[in-house]
């Protein structure tokens, strides 16, 4: 039997629940109710409100992008630093969450952030004043950093990992202070799993849905919850056509920026995905 | 779950022996067995032991969550139900397709124990397919100590001095776009496009004022409850609910008028004992049952006797028995299918 065969039943799944189903959103994109060719569904795309629910997802996304890796990066590097024994048992702990439903998390997070809620009563113990964070962008932007961050800090933590440490040791023996080791050194070094952890954030970050309705108690939705509403809550007799249009273009648009992260990493190096 | 079973067993066994026992002329469907496709939670399960004793039916009870769902599995024909208790809209739009039989009121003695404010509805002329089995409206829900009351109009909704307080919104789109209507004095089942247009732009004012502070549906009972909002659209059953956990909470049908919905007991037309059936809804409109059901759902219950039977703190509960004046205040939703696109467009414009 030849090597390759042993991928037909992953082969198979992805025809029947990938390829196919993304043929059928094709299919409905581009026609009518009636089956009749059409671009119609992609002019619905102009109407300022579904602009604007893209354009906060978007907004969002790269916030939440630049937030996990502030905070991935530093938390990558100290958990690969090499005389550090512990670090096994810390990744454990920021994959601990994950190991939970991700709705049951946000669930978790609106009893944590609600006005009467954990941080309220936390804050007031200390003396200070109580904040209203649930029903903000922020309460939204706090739910989708905690569920994606994972993603950035593993694909660095690995990177760092493999690093030859020599190279660090060469650069400091020719002179180069702490800070220009981790620029000209480091950073460059770990590109690649910078770019696999980015994109690993903001793929599902731009996508996402359910978190944004239940943190901003329902006044903030992303593409993810328009899309939603518009397949299983709207009367509207072409809804499927133009849902499957809008989910095109989300495909579109997260294939754009996939090719703008190729260029820095070519060779995908961080384990990248395309 | 085995013990149930056994019991269940007997119970059935007894009813069996009986019924060929006391197959007299009181008991004429004895042996029969009926359908009945009700709401989950929705009744006091004691009630359906008692109709078995009574009457020698044996009753097979089945539960949906969602109208649509009822309609699905009736439309198809894959079931046969003997008797189904949708709402009015639906009830409309099944008496339209067909798919209820008419009535023999005749068999039916106790609708005289129906209030008159729910007999001869818009949705079934003369009562010919439906009897009322628990209705309800749409109101506020306000607390006393976070909100200075009274509230009386819907434009409270919109009032900056309660934004701090929170005002919650329904996340359904016939309510939000519906309550819109009414404040502006316009039927809640209009088909008018400038009426419409003018409820769009009332919610999107109310939206951009910042006054609201979430559309959200099941969350809103808990949230009053816990005296974590100020205000909340709600339905009076679940007013009721929220009530009964806080005593600072309110009820407020406003006076521009709302929604009244009723829950309708019908037989299928596809129903082959339309006859055993008609003996269970005309059973379900006996006062005493209809006492127990109401102790056990606490929904507001169209019978007479019962509602006189009210205590005094319940008579003066807006949810649980609201005056004649304010029902009719209030409208039923009528099957809007046609114009559906339109509200659908208003409600996008303020969700997303």
């Amino acid at each position: 039997m030849k090597r390759s065969w042993y991928a037909t039943p992953y082969a198979l799944w992805m025809l029947l629940f990938a390829v196919v189903p993304l043929l059928f959103v094709c299919w409905y994109a581009f026609t009518t109710p009636e089956g009749h060719f059409t671009l119609a569904n992609f002019q619905e795309f102009a109407k300022p409100r579904y602009m604007g629910v893209i354009l906060r997802s978007l907004k969002l996304a790269l916030y939440c992008t630049a937030l996990c890796l502030v905070i991935g990066y530093p938390t990558a590097w100290f958990l690969s630093g090499r005389n550090f024994n512990h670090a096994q048992s810390l990744v454990v702990l920021i994959l601990l969450p994950m190991w939970m439903n991700l709705l049951l998390r946000t669930y978790a997070m609106m009893t944590l952030l609600d006005d009467n809620g954990v941080l309220n009563a936390a804050l007031q113990a200390i003396g200070l004043q109580p904040v209203k964070v649930i029903g903000t962008e922020g309460a939204v932007l706090m739910g989708l950093v905690y569920n994606y961050l994972p993603f950035m800090v593993l694909p660095i933590y690995t990177v760092l990992k493999k690093m030859d440490y020599s190279v660090i040791e060469a650069a400091e023996d020719l002179g180069c202070n702490p800070l220009r080791v981790m620029t000209r050194v480091v950073i460059p070094m770990s590109v690649p799993g910078i770019v696999s952890g980015v994109t690993m954030v903001f793929m599902p970050a731009v996508t996402s849905f359910a978190i944004s309705t239940l943190l901003s108690h329902g006044k903030l939705r992303l593409a993810g919850d328009l899309i939603d509403y518009i397949f299983n809550q709207s009367s509207n007799p072409t809804r499927w056509n133009i849902g499957s249009s809008f989910s095109l273009m989300m495909l579109v648009l997260i294939l754009i920026s996939i090719g703008f992260l190729r260029k820095v990493d070519p060779d995908s190096e961080g384990g990248g995905m395309w | 779950m085995k013990k149930i079973a056994i019991v269940l067993l007997v119970a059935l066994l007894a009813g069996a022996l009986s019924a060929f026992a006391f197959a007299e002329a009181d008991k004429p469907f004895a042996g029969t067995e009926i359908k009945v496709y009700n709401w989950y939670d929705y009744i006091d399960p004691e009630v359906l032991d008692i109709f078995e004793a009574e009457t020698g039916i044996h009753v097979n009870y089945v539960n949906f969550s969602q109208n649509e769902d009822m309609y699905t599995r009736l439309s198809t024909g894959a079931e046969i139900y003997d008797v189904v208790i949708p709402s009015e809209y639906m009830i409309e739009r099944l008496i339209k397709e067909g798919l209820l039989a008419e009535l023999n009121l005749d068999n039916i003695p106790n609708l005289a124990n129906v209030i008159d404010n729910l007999l001869d509805p818009i949705y079934d002329p003369g009562n010919a397919h439906s009897i009322p089995y628990m209705w309800g409206t749409l109101g506020i829900v306000y607390n006393t100590d976070l909100v200075e009351g009274p509230i009386t109009s819907w434009t409270a909704l919109l009032d900056q001095k309660y934004a701090d307080a929170k005002i919650f919104m329904m996340d359904s789109v016939r309510d939000t776009v519906g309550l819109a209507l009414k404040t502006l004095g316009y039927s809640m089942n209009t088909h008018d496009e400038a009426e419409l247009e003018a409820a769009r732009e009332w919610l999107l004012a109310q939206k951009d004022s910042g006054v609201v502070a979430g559309y959200i549906l099941d969350q809103a009972r808990e949230m009053m409850v816990g005296n974590e909002a100020g205000m909340a659209v709600m339905y009076s059953g679940d007013a009721l609910y929220a009530m009964d956990k806080n005593d600072k909470l309110a009820y407020v049908i406003p006076d521009e008028g709302s929604n009244i919905w009723v829950d309708g007991m019908c037989v299928p037309a596809a129903s082959q004992n339309k006859e055993a059936a008609e003996c269970f809804i005309n059973f379900m409109c006996r006062p005493d049952i209809a006492q127990k059901n109401l102790d056990e759902i606490r929904y507001s219950s169209p019978i007479k006797q019962v509602v006189e039977g009210l205590s005094e703190e319940e008579l003066a509960s807006t949810a649980m028995n609201p005056t004649d004046e304010m029902v009719k205040r209030c409208e039923y939703y009528v099957d809007i299918s046609d114009v559906a696109y339109m509200y659908d467009d208003i409600w996008m414009d303020v969700l997303m």
